[in-house]
């Protein structure tokens, strides 16, 4: 029974990653109607500026959770400015292409120059060790990773769903026209978008640096579960993706316990059954 | 009637004889150099593994008599369809004479299968199962670097000294995994410890705490990790994280390789015990060759001993080339010369191939620096005990190779 707590929790925390990033894929599909294969690209560079950081300018941690996440949606606005806004209006296929090519392009930069092994980057002094919980050893970066996951996820959500800023963006993907009709700019409105949800894969870069290794595959490794957990969810769908992401994140450390090796099938098989009961997605409005 | 079948008999033996003559003293060769050049293993292979190839044809001085090679590389996504596919074209259509590096094990048993059917050479440095030269031994391969049997009993019998004789296994899910948990389970059971446990975790795994969690509940004194690449070292970190190894249990990397070492750090990765056949500081020779292999790595990276196998695997091949005095494209008959030759180069020194086609050569154990011994990068390991050759691999008394006259 012990032994269960301790895989909810880690299920948890893994959760939290599946949640960052699906929000962030979520948000650019809602607002921009761009399915955004280079999410898991984008991650990755994330942890990547927050080893540049360290290793040449002597940045730590915490800076870089900022600064990380902004450099990273500055290179996402500068993409959205000059290859994505040209695709808004034509098939979705076409921004799925684009920027699967991206990130195809991104990694292999990253992968000529710092193969493929990965770089280290190690946990910040304040948060090492960990605390006996007594079903299990919980190291205090793993809490650390839950907590703050969860207090961004509802921050992102509260910015979309209950503010000003959020209305005007639900409405100019409703109606940009109309929108701007009424004097919003619209078009720099969606590149802050791309540059928000861009700079959410960022952060849980910096956030998953210290427990993997800093590797020019550790997106592409995720992107593929990211996608499934947003089908899941429902496309679009704030609240279900991070919901569906702490879920699934659960479901998959149950499974590493009970039959690990379908662990990494586990969540696809969901997404065909949710497919097939409920084309939308647990919480997606019909199409 | 009967002179015109004659005739046609006279030229067939004729044209036989023409060509044979012709290949004893044909002197091209194509050296084809199949590896992960983009997937968890491309550090350890890859390029580097195609310019130690490329090193070892400049270095044969062959070419200023008069021989012609060419080295060529592809990529086998650690996937066995694809690189069975690239080896049938590289046999079929571009002539390839060799096959080299060949890592995953799973790859390496499919292409083994290819590269005997069609009498061509595989020297695989890459690929850790002890099968390739015991149930699925083959005339036309060598296994030439290390193998999980002598893993296992290098690594695994020296922990078992020191105390570690309860084990919990954490093993990838695909034929590597398998072989190295089944050696290694031998070796320690023999050795007088018990297996307690094991969970097999999917290849490219990301998270393993769910996995090091059981392995801590399991009480196990060594938590062997029978796993490669981004595996091993995301479990390695992990485990730190876990407080695995304070709380006394001890990790055993059954396959680590420098370049996971560089990659963890030294703050992370000191203190852990494993099984290599090559480290470039070892003697005058490994580091000579390795300074100049370095200076022409894009990441200034030393070479793993899968690469430096690939170097130490062509100069003998050439050398069998050159006192056969031409490349006769019989995959099986210079395997068999290569077999009656001693081996010697500067990167493994003296040894030999056997039967089944095992290279021997001496196993070391390391242990890895502590940041504060370590005198700058790639500077990683101590010398911690060396196994014989004779004594490192599995004896030829346990093989079940067909080519082993018993």
């Amino acid at each position: 029974m012990q032994a269960l707590y301790a895989q909810l929790l880690v299920g948890l925390i893994n959760g939290s990653f599946y949640a960052l990033l699906s929000l962030g894929l979520a948000v650019i599909f809602g607002m921009l109607n761009i399915i955004n294969f280079a999410h898991g690209a984008v991650y990755m560079m994330g942890a990547f500026v927050a080893y540049f950081l360290l290793n040449v300018a002597g940045i730590g941690y915490w800076p870089a959770l900022i600064i990380a996440p902004i450099v990273v949606g500055i290179f996402g606005m500068i993409l959205e400015r000059t290859m994505l806004q040209w695709l808004s209006g034509l098939d979705h296929l076409y921004g799925l292409l684009l920027t699967f090519g991206l990130a195809l392009i991104i990694q292999g930069v990253f992968q000529n120059y710092f193969g493929s092994s990965g770089l280290p980057y190690s946990i910040p002094d304040e948060l090492k060790g960990g605390m006996n919980l007594g079903f299990m050893f919980l190291p205090i970066y793993r809490g650390w990773v839950v907590v703050f996951s969860l207090i961004v996820c509802l921050l992102t959500w509260y910015l979309i769903e209950r503010t000003r800023l959020g209305a005007y963006l639900r409405a100019a993907t409703e109606n940009p026209t109309l929108v701007r009709a009424f004097g919003v700019n619209v078009p720099r409105m969606i590149t802050l978008t791309y540059g928000l949800g861009v700079g959410l894969a960022a952060l849980a870069g910096v956030l998953s640096a210290p427990i993997n290794q800093v590797r020019p595959l550790m997106g592409a490794d995720l992107i593929i579960v990211v996608f499934a957990v947003v089908v899941i969810g429902g496309m679009g769908s704030i609240m279900g993706s991070i919901i569906t992401g702490f879920t699934l994140g659960v479901v998959e450390g149950l499974t590493k316990y009970f039959y690990p090796e379908a662990s990494n099938t586990v969540v696809f098989v969901l997404m065909v059954l949710v497919l097939l009961v409920k084309p939308s997605g647990l919480t997606g409005r019909a199409a | 009637m009967q002179n015109r079948i004659s005739a046609v008999l006279v030229a067939v033996a004729l044209s036989c004889a023409a060509t044979g003559f012709a290949s004893a003293q044909d002197k091209t060769i194509k050296i084809g150099v199949l590896t992960d050049n983009s997937g968890l293993y491309s550090d350890l292979g890859g390029v580097g593994s195609t310019l130690a190839a490329q090193m070892a044809v400049e270095d044969s001085g062959l070419a200023g008599k008069g021989w012609k090679i060419e080295v060529i590389s592809a990529d086998h996504q650690n996937k066995p369809d694809i690189a069975t596919n690239i080896a049938r074209q590289w046999i079929d259509v571009d002539k390839v004479d060799i096959f080299m590096d060949v890592l995953n094990s799973g790859v390496a048993l499919a292409v083994n299968n290819v590269v005997r059917e069609k009498n061509s050479i595989m020297i695989n440095t890459g690929a850790a199962t002890s099968d390739l030269t015991n149930a699925q031994c083959s005339p036309n391969t060598i296994h030439w670097v290390y193998d999980t049997y002598m893993l296992a009993n290098s690594t695994g019998q020296a922990l078992v000294k020191a105390g570690g004789d309860t084990w919990f296994f954490l093993t990838a899910d695909y034929a590597f995994g398998a072989a190295l948990e089944r050696d290694t389970t031998a070796v320690v059971v023999k050795a007088g410890g018990k297996v307690i446990g094991g969970v097999k975790h999917p290849l490219n795994t990301a998270d393993f705490s769910s996995f090091l969690l059981q392995a801590q509940a399991s009480k196990a004194k060594i938590i062997g990790m029978a796993n490669a690449g981004g595996d091993t070292t995301n479990t390695i970190k992990q485990a730190s994280e876990f407080g695995i190894v304070a709380g006394g249990q001890k990790l055993a990397g059954l396959l680590l390789f420098i370049t996971d070492v560089h990659s963890l750090g030294l703050k992370v990765a000191q203190g852990l015990n494993f099984t290599e056949t090559f480290y470039w500081d070892m003697n005058d020779g490994t580091r000579a060759f390795s300074k100049r292999f370095s200076e022409r790595m894009k990441n200034k990276a030393e070479p793993s001993m899968v690469q430096a196998g690939v170097y130490s695997g062509l100069v003998h091949y050439f050398k069998a080339l050159e006192a056969m005095g031409g490349n006769p494209h019989d995959g099986a008959k210079v395997v068999a010369k290569m077999k009656e030759m001693p081996t010697d180069d500067p990167l493994f020194g003296k040894g030999t191939i056997r039967a089944d086609g095992r290279k021997i050569h001496p196993a070391y154990l390391f242990e890895v620096k502590k940041p504060e011994e370590s005198k700058g990068p790639w500077d990683y390991y101590k010398l911690v005990g060396t196994t014989p050759g004779d004594q490192a691999f599995r004896p030829l008394s346990e093989s079940v190779c067909p080519l082993v006259k018993k």
